[in-house]
Order: structure tokens, then C-alpha cells, then sequence
């Protein structure tokens, strides 16, 4: 959307910026969170994204747009 | 900046088995201006404009679009586009194997409607057996894995039945239950006695609706769609007046809303005769009602017309006489007396009339006396 990625959804649509469009690229319902921070991690060399991935996740989950367990 | 529409409503036919007296489609639905419908490649084209005006969210709908033979191409192509592909559908006669056609085509949600939590009440409602059909299709989609809303109208036959319909739409494992209480336009205005609730009626419904959304938190999205005559103010109709929403119907005229093509007053251009673009840039019906320009008082001064955007303005037409008026449904309009007599009307009558069912006969007898 006006060069932005945007996650559609029924009825609805959420716009992304990079970041989270960047972590939702990695979400394929095989990695777990664990591995999706340690994928970011390694591409960027940065231990402190895990709290980034959990609050995006965590936003979308409370929308019902993503699930995941432990 | 322009605002750029974000939905496409296409209408593919008005043709449904089904005779719900509530529908949505215009009155005069069988009559000449909706007969000669768009073929493929005028859809296709259609597509392709939305997709470029900045379109993102298609809903495929009608009368009933799986009667569409050609269906499973038109999601190929809006697919193709990269537009989340909806199919609104009563699911009359709908196979698994139509639906894992259009699974393979690319389809991306199926909302399938229905009328009531147990088969008499629904076939009744809807005029056709179709509760059978309904209930194989949902569990069919979900089997496909396709996301699942379902749709019900609420009205005074129905509303009894929230708590029902909520665990129908939890049992089958649905996403979303959408739970429109009736908006009175089309046929739902031709038989508004028949169908408007009471407060009580209301207020049991959405008592549930709190109790059952605290249960089931994001496991089953509870949508209510507001009963507006029962409001104090009016809904944000299609989050104003062609800021991100329109209608193509059948034979290519191209709304504001679904229920814009009964505004006399407004001129319809078609997909036939101009680019969407030109149709949502200029177009009469789209530029009229834009902004807040056009606002008589109370709206004009009211710091909630950013909210409301003055509210619908087919309600204004229809009821009030006049696209340009506030919504009479507002409690701050002049025209808020004919809305409250027609509730109070209801309060009062001991039963509700007949409906008329939703039918090509009655619909060219209608269109007949204009």
C-alpha cells in the first residue's frame, strides 16, 4: 500500500513497517519464536530483538491475526 | 491528498435462490438496468483498474456468485493482482469440489451467510432449504482451511436466537461470526415492520453478545453490527461517503455504496463507458457527498462529523427525502421524529406483519410502480 507492506486480512488490513513485515516474512508455521529471533539476530548481530518480536506478535495475537504456543 | 479506495464490492449477479426479505440488492434488482451483466474480461478489467487505483480487499458477492460459471477465472485474476479475495456466498448447492476449485484459484476467505440456528426457522427466513447446504459448506471450508466468517442478518425472528448462532459458529470452528442487525434499505426498508426488533429483544441479544465475547476472547471474533435506529447517533456509514469504498453491480454501474443506486438525485456512470479511476476521481455520485463540504447544520458545526461523517446518505434519501440532509437516525436532525415512530410503531403492535419475500415477480412489480 503506497510502497508499504500490509498483512489483509477478512475485513480488515494492518500496515507494516519494515521490521514487522520482516519478521512476519519469517513466520511460516514451522519456526517457532525462538528461531525467528535467532534468524534476526544473526542477519543483524543484535541479541536484543526478542522483545521487539514478542510485543509485534503479541499485538497481532491479541487481533487474532497470528497464533502461536510456547 | 485524494482519498484512494481500499474496497471493491463486486456485485458478480443479482440472480439467488435464496428470498430473504431483508436483502440488501436493489428493489428493481430484475429489472433492464441490471440485466445485462459484465462478462470476464469486463471483470477482469475492473480488477486490474482497482487494483491500480490502490484497491486491496475484494469482496465477491451478489445474488448469489457462485451462479457465476466463471467464478474460479475471476479469482484467478484478482489473485494474480495480489487482492485478498473474499466470496460472500449463501452456499446454495456449493460442492467441496467448487471450493477447492476456487481454493486452487486462489481465494482467500469464504463468508457464508445464514438465517437462523436451526433449519425450519432458516429455511423459513431465507425462502429456500438451503440450511443443509449451509452447514455441509461450513465444514467443507473449514476442511480446506480456508478462514470462515459467518454472516447473519438479525432481525425480530432471529434475534431470540444470538446465543444459538454464537456456538453454531463455535462448534464449527469458525473465525469470525458477523452479527448485522438489520439495515433498512432495499428490501429490509419494504418490509421494516415485519422485521425491526424491540429495545427488549435488542438488549437480551446484547447482553449475550458481552458475555459470550468475554468467553471467548480472540478464539471467535463476535462482530455486531449496530441497530441504528435504536442509536443516538449515526453510523460512520462506509467510513464516509467515497473516502475508501465501491460497488460495481452486475451490469457495470459503479456506487458509492451497495445501496447508493436508489438516490435519484445522484447520476451512476458505468465500468462500460469510463475508467474507474475517472468514475472515482469526478464521477457525480462519487465527488457529491465527498469531504464535509456538502453539510447542512447540525452536522456542519458538529465536532462529531469527523467521526460520523454526517452518517448514511441513502438514509437520508430514503427516509428523510433528501441525499444532502443530515442522517435522520441522529438524534440531533430535525428528521428524528419519522425514525422514532417507526419504532415506537413497533413497540406497540402486538405482532409484526407479513414479510414480502425478495423475489424476481414481487421485484418487477415493484420496479413497475417506480
Amino acid at each position: 500500500m503506497r510502497g508499504r507492506d500490509v498483512l489483509l486480512y477478512p475485513e480488515g488490513l494492518v500496515a507494516l513497517n519494515p521490521t514487522g513485515a520482516e519478521i512476519l516474512q519469517l513466520c511460516d508455521g514451522v519456526r517457532s519464536v525462538a528461531d525467528v529471533v535467532a534468524a534476526l539476530e544473526q542477519r543483524y548481530g543484535s541479541a536484543a530483538v526478542e522483545r521487539d518480536v514478542t510485543a509485534f506478535l503479541d499485538g497481532l495475537a491479541a487481533k487474532g491475526l497470528v497464533t502461536y504456543g510456547s | 491528498m485524494d482519498p484512494k479506495p481500499l474496497w471493491l464490492l463486486a456485485e458478480l449477479t443479482y440472480k439467488c435462490p435464496l428470498q430473504c426479505p431483508y436483502c440488501s440488492n436493489p428493489l428493481d434488482f430484475a429489472g433492464s438496468r441490471f440485466k445485462r451483466e459484465l462478462s470476464t474480461d469486463e471483470w477482469c478489467r475492473v480488477f486490474r483498474e482497482a487494483k491500480a487505483l490502490g484497491v486491496l480487499q475484494l469482496g465477491l458477492s451478489g445474488g448469489e456468485p457462485t451462479l457465476r460459471a466463471d467464478l474460479e477465472d475471476l479469482v484467478r485474476q484478482a489473485h494474480g493482482l495480489g487482492l485478498y479475495t473474499s466470496l460472500i456466498t449463501s452456499a446454495y448447492r456449493l460442492t467441496k469440489e467448487r471450493l477447492a476449485a476456487l481454493k486452487a484459484a486462489g481465494l482467500d476467505h469464504v463468508q457464508i451467510s445464514i438465517q437462523a440456528a436451526d433449519a425450519e426457522l432458516s429455511d423459513a427466513v431465507a425462502g429456500t432449504a438451503t440450511y443443509r447446504d449451509k452447514i455441509a459448506a461450513y465444514h467443507y471450508t473449514r476442511e480446506l482451511g480456508f478462514p470462515l466468517t459467518v454472516n447473519v442478518v438479525l432481525h425480530r425472528r432471529n434475534l431470540h436466537q444470538v446465543e444459538a448462532l454464537i456456538r453454531l459458529a463455535e462448534s464449527l470452528g469458525a473465525e469470525r461470526i458477523e452479527l448485522a442487525n438489520t439495515q433498512f434499505y432495499g428490501w429490509a426498508l419494504h418490509n421494516r415492520d415485519a422485521l425491526m426488533p424491540t429495545k427488549a429483544q435488542l438488549d437480551d441479544a446484547w447482553r449475550v453478545v458481552q458475555r459470550e465475547r468475554a468467553r471467548l476472547g480472540t478464539r471467535l471474533e463476535i462482530v455486531w453490527v449496530l441497530p441504528d435506529y435504536h442509536e443516538q447517533y449515526p453510523k460512520p456509514c462506509m467510513g464516509g461517503w467515497a473516502r475508501a469504498y465501491m460497488t460495481v453491480t452486475p451490469a457495470g454501474e459503479v456506487w458509492p455504496c451497495h445501496a447508493a443506486g436508489r438516490i435519484t438525485t445522484l447520476t451512476f456512470e458505468n465500468v462500460r463507458d469510463h475508467p474507474l479511476q475517472w468514475i472515482w476521481e469526478h464521477s457525480d455520485a462519487f465527488t457529491r457527498f465527498r469531504g464535509d463540504a456538502w453539510m447542512p447544520e447540525p452536522c456542519r458545526s458538529c465536532p462529531r462529523k469527523a467521526q460520523d461523517f454526517g452518517g448514511c446518505r441513502c438514509q437520508a434519501f430514503l427516509v428523510a427525502g433528501d441525499a444532502g440532509f443530515t442522517d435522520p437516525v441522529c438524534s440531533l436532525s430535525p428528521h428524528r421524529p419519522l425514525i422514532d415512530a417507526a419504532v415506537a410503531q413497533v413497540e406497540r403492535a402486538a405482532e409484526a406483519p407479513e414479510w414480502i419475500y425478495r423475489a424476481a415477480p414481487a421485484s418487477r412489480r415493484l420496479a413497475a410502480k417506480g
